[in-house]
């Protein structure tokens, strides 16, 4: 019975947190927090791909390049409602998710860590070539921008609803299935799962989840949707957010997040380097670290922690 | 019939594959090109100088992964950063070929050290985690250079020169003979030492199955640290070569540099040198004529484009040009 309760009691404990949080909280640091939320979104997205069907993608940030432009283009062209805006964003990146999701199933393993590594430095270049529409190095703005609590607020539930939709999508057939083909393609083929369907399944609803990311992300950068904000960087701070969160784990998934989008942030203030060179010393150094000290992820270690307890 | 039994079976194989029948394709409407036009031929011998370049990174690339199974985001920052070094030296007053030849030494010693205190710890725990251990790396080692030198731009004077032959109406520049010639070197050079050596037997021994190279006396871990010397020595190169070609010296380099070498790398398939080199030059000169004949394909979109080719090649070919494929017990 226990073991049935924890998980509940750590939603619950986080959702109370999180939602008396904003009235602690400045406006700045609201909008810290719901680029956690963003990163949350992200890597929940990252992980049910390359956590629980075992591909390997580089390029998220593709994706959420695709979500972001969509809110941009279609608030600043249509007006339209900025939360319809992400449904729309969410639908288009499901189906490139898909579309990139076929060729995929040629690839496995390095070669398509690479691929979509390709696929994350090629996005960003798109608007350079297209500036008439899509606004070349200077980007597109929404038609209006969002106040710092609407933001928390509307990333923290959709983070959530995120996280709900993949529990549903994970617990069932489709995630038995995902599970399988990650453990062992052939025996997951052979007992009757048909990998194409699952694979190409999973980079849709991965994709999807980048592309809500990416509305996010751009609103949180005063609507603006730019190429260099969707550099490879950001491709890489979600593959290091989810090697930091591990598999399965609510609370690995939020240090994930909290680690990507607080640092770079944090490590600037450290006194002794200063400049913003000092803080990608600092970034790269901690996040070698933390792979030296948790290969595993946090996840990792909450199982580990939980396994001794178990024998204690 | 004696003879023909005796052949190693990928000889035959190999000359009748049709990437050979490609290659050779490819090469002659190059030779034909050229012949047809100057500005055809002087596009295509600066495309096989940049290449060149993109092919050294590239097997720098796949020694890593040949040894450890995983691509080293890295290996253009560790360029990079060893390019700074020799700007260093020669700041000092030391002259150009003192300083690159100091610089190689250096970045040996530098791989090797990025091997035993990065890499090792996590090298038999997880491929992600070492995978993300190199992206660290290149966050760190892009920030130490930019802490130490700067993120503005420096100059670094001109290795070759920048005298120009005339050979029958087509300008060749000595800049790019001399990359062609330095990089090819170092490439000739590497391989005689893995097929010659002693030291390349225990390395190719230790890449290939650790646990029976350790069984008969091969120091895996310190082979492994001389793979990573070797091949940022190999990254050394490259940057030394890129720097001139691209006239200035900042803390982003090699990054462009990098993506090349890897599309280089997958094209020419991954465990494969000799495929490494080949999809470099391929890359090299496909771009340059790309960029010259068709008008779409501006500056801002020549890595895409270079990376929908390389797509293709893997829908195609999913384990590159010169790749293995491998078999996989259930």
């Amino acid at each position: 019975m226990r073991t049935r309760l924890a998980p509940i009691a750590s939603l619950v404990v986080a959702a109370v947190v999180l939602a008396a949080l904003p009235f602690a909280l400045s406006a700045y640091h609201q909008a810290l927090a719901a680029q956690v939320a963003t990163f949350f979104i992200a890597i929940l997205g990252l992980d049910i791909l390359t956590g629980y069907t075992g591909q390997i993608s580089i390029g998220h940030g593709a994706f959420m390049a695709i979500g972001g432009y969509t809110t941009a283009i279609l608030s600043r062209d249509h007006h339209m409602n900025l939360v319809l805006t992400m449904l729309i964003a969410l639908a288009i990146c499901f189906i490139c998710g898909l579309l990139v999701g076929l060729p995929a199933l040629r690839l496995s393993g390095v070669y398509l860590a690479l691929a979509t590594f390709a696929l994350a430095v090629s996005v960003p270049q798109i608007p350079l070539k297209f500036s008439k529409y899509l606004g070349g190095s200077g980007g597109v703005q929404t038609a209006k921008t969002v106040s710092h609590l609407w933001l928390y607020g509307a990333s923290w539930t959709a983070a959530a609803i995120a996280f709900v939709l993949g529990w549903l999508v994970l617990r069932g057939r489709t995630g038995r299935a995902f599970r399988a083909i990650r453990d062992s393609e052939v025996a997951a083929a052979s007992s009757g799962v048909g990998l194409p369907i699952y694979k190409t399944l999973a980079f849709g609803i991965s994709a999807a989840f980048a592309g809500v990311a990416g509305s996010f992300y751009v609103l949180g950068t005063n609507g603006f949707a730019q190429p260099n904000e969707f550099s490879v960087l950001l491709s890489l701070q979600i593959l290091i957010g989810a090697a930091v969160a591990g598999l399965g784990s609510l609370w690995g998934l939020l240090a994930g997040a909290a680690f990507v989008g607080l640092l770079p942030t944090i490590s600037s203030d450290v006194p002794v380097i200063g400049s913003t060179h000092g803080q990608d010393v600092v970034f790269g150094l901690i996040v070698i670290l933390v792979m030296l000290v948790l290969p595993n992820g946090v996840a990792g270690l909450l199982a580990r922690l939980s396994r001794l307890r178990a024998r204690a | 019939m004696e003879l023909a039994r005796r052949l190693p079976t990928g000889t035959r194989a190999l000359r009748l594959s049709p990437v050979f029948l490609f290659l050779g394709a490819a090469c002659v409407f190059l030779l034909v090109g050229s012949l047809e036009s100057t500005v055809f031929a002087q596009q295509t011998v600066s495309g096989v100088a940049l290449g060149a370049v993109y092919g050294s990174l590239a097997l720098a690339l796949v020694l890593i992964y040949r040894a450890t199974e995983v691509i080293n985001f890295a290996q253009g920052e560790m360029a990079m950063a060893t390019t700074y070094v020799a700007y260093q030296l020669m700041l000092w007053g030391l002259s150009y070929w003192e300083a690159f030849f100091i610089t190689l030494a250096v970045a040996f010693a530098f791989g090797g050290v990025v091997q035993l205190v990065f890499i090792r710890p996590v090298q038999h725990k997880s491929v992600i985690a070492v995978v993300i251990v190199t992206v660290g790396l290149f966050i760190l080692i892009d920030g130490l250079v930019a802490w130490k030198w700067g993120a503005d731009l420096k100059f670094m004077p001109a290795p070759f020169g920048n005298h120009v032959y005339k050979l029958g109406g087509v300008a060749v520049s000595r800049q790019d003979l001399g990359t062609i010639a330095i990089t090819l070197a170092s490439v000739v050079l590497l391989w005689a030492l893995f097929r010659f050596t002693k030291l390349g037997l225990g390395m190719r021994a230790a890449a290939l199955r650790p646990a029976s190279a350790a069984l008969v006396g091969v120091r895996v871990d310190r082979m492994l640290a001389i793979g990573w010397g070797l091949a940022a020595v190999l990254g050394a190169v490259a940057g030394l070569m890129t720097e001139p070609a691209v006239f200035v010296l900042q803390p982003t380099l090699m990054q462009p540099v990098l993506l090349y070498g890897f599309a280089a790398a997958v094209l020419g398939g991954l465990d494969s040198p000799v495929g490494a080199v080949v999809g470099g030059i391929a890359i090299g000169v496909f771009l340059n004529l790309v960029g010259q004949y068709v008008h779409f394909v501006t500056s801002e979109v020549r890595l895409p484009v270079a990376f929908a080719v390389l797509l293709l090649v893997l829908l195609i070919k999913p384990t590159g040009l010169f790749g293995r494929k491998r078999l996989r017990k259930v």
